[in-house]
């Protein structure tokens, strides 16, 4: 019970009382804007810079980051982002570069991404890779956006993607919004079950989507033999890279006849995840599909770097200008600092620090499918619900420990599961003062653990009322306001 | 030497020795041989000096616009952002949390982006804003789409006066659901939406209609109650500027069904282009359509105000296929800037920025006029930020000129717009001071 978390009432900026009145209302030009395009009124509150300091410096304070405590959060690789990457990414060279400046004005930019695509080249054992996309599941997209047109330019048109029921549920989404059917196939002993791959697939099946190591953490050793079945088929490979920080240097989604791979800058390499982004999530592919890629590619003319747009086969754009430039910045100052072997230590110490925590904890949970894991593992709760609790309980009751809760209630072939991947950056000390909080959990009051947390900012919050209330901005709350006010009204009289 | 991971210290060997394990090797015997690789062929890790002093020099060539003056818009913009919005944006407690899934000890981060969704939808003047997409590019992808779901039609009609980059992107989301974006000429005096055109265009398979104001050229749409009319029952689609809204009417007030746009204008740094912040707004009859995460207020056990993500059954990691959208990772940390930002310069700050926006747009515009050859602005809409200038030279010579006076030029837009030809996009924010302004008009002068 070390740890207690800074518990305010922090009013909403708009219920600030301070305003400075505004006294230069009338000096717009009038023959600018006409007065019919003007808006009559602006709802804003006007507060000393003093006021808003303080108030974002309290909510910081009622915020859990890695900063603060391990984030064992499965496959969310949750590592501690190393400040050298904040201090580049914010230089003017960096933050203050505009999209469509001249091309020669921003070779230092083209070099630094050219440089990053070779380096994740290596990485995944592919041939070209695109830094456009803005995220993990944006990865995804552009990668079934790929898978579509490799296969309409081969006049097919196949309409189903097929994935393990434990996939990330982004892996569906994206696949469904290019526009294909999914089918899930159940696994077996927590790997793809090869048999029932081998029925699911057919000559509609445009594309395979896999992670390896998997959401359990179990490296799918008949990967090969997935390849050859998807490729016997004619459809193509897709590697999800969220769980790349296992297999760094070891392995390659490349080496494992993937064709497509996308990589999760903000998971393995280490930059900051803000709360839920920016992140980045460039796309790799090997040779034969590389003219697929997004626009515009980085190219090399002499010795000077060029945006290239001529590419008739490309997919067009995921998203606007060249990817997330601030975040690649981040992640290639990280893989400079590791080099080559330093990566591969990471993913060494990974999967130590997994396996170890896993072995800590066996005895005090059940631990479905198998033994060696590589950067995560997965516990059942369901022994919890003897003593009348679940596995959210247990998580809730950790945060009053100072350690962010494990991914919950997934992957969902798993009962009441609890997703742990403690990254490389946790200490041995870390790892034995978390198995020792799970112990003492255990072994207290379930009604402690059932109203838990009670040490952070909030004790449980009622998710369901904000579902019901739906309360989404100030507006929405004083209008909610408002009716319960006149309801009163109505009921006296 | 590498200090983000322990060496591999006695630590490390305690830990194997007590898995019963006499070598990291034997983590990973479940990798069969003929998928191993030995190793990355990279080079060797540097120290943080090192690595400093690299990335620096590497970098050291590009000419960012807080170096060279800029008149580059088009969609991302140079701006002021006060000390104390990176003060508390970079704040290691929001920047290295993840998304806010255990709300108890996140709440830091959902007030805040309650704040933000508060913000933009008094900005915008919707109902309902989510807590952030990627950028206006794929706020307008998802746009479409979600017009599609309301109002069924494989059509989306998009005024061709918007940015060539957002609707690319717009393209490839529209490609995925097998929808048809279709373009409506812009009005050849003003830029602004050609509504006969339009009028023309609309049948029963059209899901949606989408403007924006301002629009690429600048230039604020003056027909809105038209168009409004001439969409009728389809979903109408309306793009913003945030920082203009401080002054110009919202498109929740012009009968938007659903906004979109960059926040980037408010406290987020250009970057190259990304990262960047998508707005993204619908009338609340739609809310169950939308895409994206959301924060909602509640309580806690205790009766406290609280706040957590909901209405999460839209979203892909409960509904997979069946999702309003795949978005998972957005751009959290910038709602939490642009609140920071919008709250730092306040109702009076915001409005007299935008102010100053729109005078050094007419101060410009009028001396780009006044040089022989030039005329600025070529429509006749009125402006927020940025014009088309008609040159009477090629823009990329006259910016080749400019570059040698340490000067980014305006963007050639005849790439996309081959009608307008000698035509450059010139954007000036509350950056620039007239003595800038002068440093272009003499660049400009010094070439005739």
């Amino acid at each position: 019970m070390r740890y207690h978390q800074a518990v305010y009432e922090v009013p909403l900026l708009f219920e600030g009382c301070e305003s400075i009145p505004d006294d230069h209302e009338d000096d717009l030009n009038p023959n600018a804007i006409p007065v019919e395009l003007l808006r009559t009124s602006l709802d804003l509150p006007d507060l000393p810079e003093r006021e808003v300091v303080k108030h974002f410096t309290n909510l910081s304070q009622m915020n859990f980051g890695v900063d603060n405590g391990m984030y064992p959060l499965g496959s969310c690789t949750m590592k501690y982002n190393p400040k050298i990457c904040d201090d580049i990414s914010s230089m003017d060279t960096v933050a203050h570069m505009h999209p469509f400046q001249d091309e020669s004005t921003m070779q230092g930019a083209l070099a630094l991404m050219a440089e990053l695509e070779e380096m994740l080249c290596e990485i995944g054992g592919i041939d070209a890779v695109s830094l456009q996309p803005a995220a993990g599941a944006q990865g995804e997209y552009t990668g079934m956006q790929i898978v579509r047109a490799f296969h309409e330019s081969r006049g097919e048109t196949r309409k189903e993607v097929v994935l393990p029921d434990t996939a990330h549920g982004t892996n569906p989404a994206s696949a469904a919004m290019v526009g294909y059917d999914v089918l899930d196939i159940p696994s077996k002993d927590g790997c793809v079950d090869v048999d029932a791959l081998e029925k699911a697939i057919s000559d509609d099946t445009a594309a395979f989507m896999l992670t390896n190591p998997n959401t359990l953490g179990l490296f799918e050793r008949d990967v090969r033999e997935i390849a050859r079945i998807v490729h016997d088929a004619g459809a193509l490979l897709y590697y999800d890279g969220a769980n790349l920080n296992a297999i760094m240097g070891k392995t390659s989604p490349g080496m494992m006849d993937f064709d497509i791979v996308h990589f999760n800058l903000h998971k393995t390499f280490a930059t900051p995840h803000g709360g839920g982004g920016p992140g980045a999530g460039p796309v790799g592919v090997k040779r034969h599909l590389e003219e697929y890629l997004p626009v515009p590619r980085i190219v090399r003319e002499g010795d000077a770097f060029a945006l290239d747009y001529d590419r008739p086969k490309s997919i067009g754009k995921v998203k606007a200008f060249y990817g997330n430039f601030a975040v690649l910045v981040r992640a290639y100052t990280y893989i400079k600092m590791q080099g080559g072997e330093g990566l591969e230590r990471v993913s060494e110490q990974a999967v130590l620090n997994s396996n170890y925590l896993k072995d800590k904890l066996k005895d005090l949970f059940e631990m479905p499918y198998g033994d060696l894991r590589k950067h995560e593992f997965v516990l059942s709760g369901r022994s919890l619900k003897k003593r009348g609790l679940r596995t959210m309980d247990f998580a809730k009751r950790l945060l009053d420990h100072g350690f962010h809760a494990p991914t919950v209630y997934f992957p969902l072939i798993v009962d009441e599961a609890l997703m742990v991947e403690p990254t490389e950056t946790e200490t041995k000390d870390t790892l034995d003062a978390f198995v020792e909080s799970c112990r003492q959990i255990l072994s207290e009051d379930p009604e402690i653990v059932r109203t838990a947390p009670h040490n952070t900012a909030r004790s449980r919050i009622d998710e369901v009322k904000a579902a019901r209330d739906m309360i989404l901005s100030w507006k929405g709350y004083q209008a909610k306001n408002a009716h319960a006010n006149d309801g009163q009204r109505s009921s006296r009289a | 030497m590498n200090r983000a991971v322990m060496e591999r210290s006695e630590c490390s060997a305690r830990m194997l020795s007590e898995l019963g394990l006499s070598s990291i090797d034997d983590l990973f015997i479940d990798i069969p041989k003929e998928v191993r690789t030995g190793g990355l062929d990279l080079p060797g890790g540097m120290d943080e000096l090192e690595l400093s002093r690299h990335v620096r020099h590497l970098l050291s060539s590009n000419k960012p616009v807080s170096d060279w003056l800029s008149f580059l818009g088009g969609g991302v913009y140079y701006h002021h952002i006060p000390a104390a919005v990176n003060s508390v944006a970079s704040r290691s407690e929001f920047m290295t949390s993840y998304t806010p899934y255990q709300s108890e000890i996140s709440q830091g981060m959902l007030q805040a982006l309650f704040e933000y969704q508060s913000f933009m939808a008094e900005l915008t003047r919707i109902d309902i804003i989510n807590s952030s997409m990627y950028d206006a590019s794929t706020a307008l992808g998802e746009a479409a789409l979600m017009s599609h779901r309301i109002s069924g039609g494989n059509r989306f009609l998009v005024s061709r006066a918007i940015s060539p980059e957002r609707l690319a992107v717009a393209r490839l989301y529209a490609k995925g659901a097998d929808l048809e974006i279709a373009l409506v000429d812009y009005d050849k005096e003003s830029g602004l939406v050609d509504t006969a055109d339009l009028d023309a265009k609309m049948s029963e398979d059209v899901c949606g209609v989408c403007f924006e104001t301002p629009n690429f050229f600048g230039g604020l749409e003056t027909g809105w109650k038209e168009i409004r009319e001439v969409t009728g029952e389809k979903t109408l689609v309306i793009g913003a500027n945030p920082l203009a809204l401080a002054l110009i009417k919202p498109p929740g007030e012009m009968g938007a069904d659903i906004v979109y746009g960059d926040a980037q204008v408010l406290g987020v740094p250009m970057n190259l282009g990304g990262p960047s912040i998508g707005i993204f707004g619908c009338r609340s009859e739609h809310l169950r359509k939308m895409p994206g995460r959301l924060i909602g207020m509640t309580e806690d056990a205790d009766g406290r105000r609280s706040y957590c993500m909901t209405l999460q059954t839209r979203e892909q990691h409960i509904r997979r296929s069946k999702a309003t959208s795949n978005i998972c990772t957005n751009e959290a940390l910038l709602a939490v800037a642009v609140a920071a930002h919008i709250a730092v310069l306040g109702r009076a700050g915001l409005r007299s920025t935008a102010r100053r926006n729109v005078q050094n747009m007419s101060g410009l515009a009028k001396c780009i006029d006044s040089i022989d050859g030039f005329s600025a602005p070529a429509f006749d809409a009125p402006h927020f930020n940025e014009f088309v200038v008609r040159a009477p030279v090629e823009i990329e010579a006259l910016n080749r000129s400019l570059r040698e006076k340490r000067i980014h030029g305006g963007l050639a837009v005849e790439r996309w717009f081959p009608e307008l030809k000698n035509c450059a996009l010139v954007a000036t924010t509350e950056m620039h001071t007239s003595e800038d302004h002068r440093r272009l008009i003499d660049g400009l002068e010094a070439m005739m």
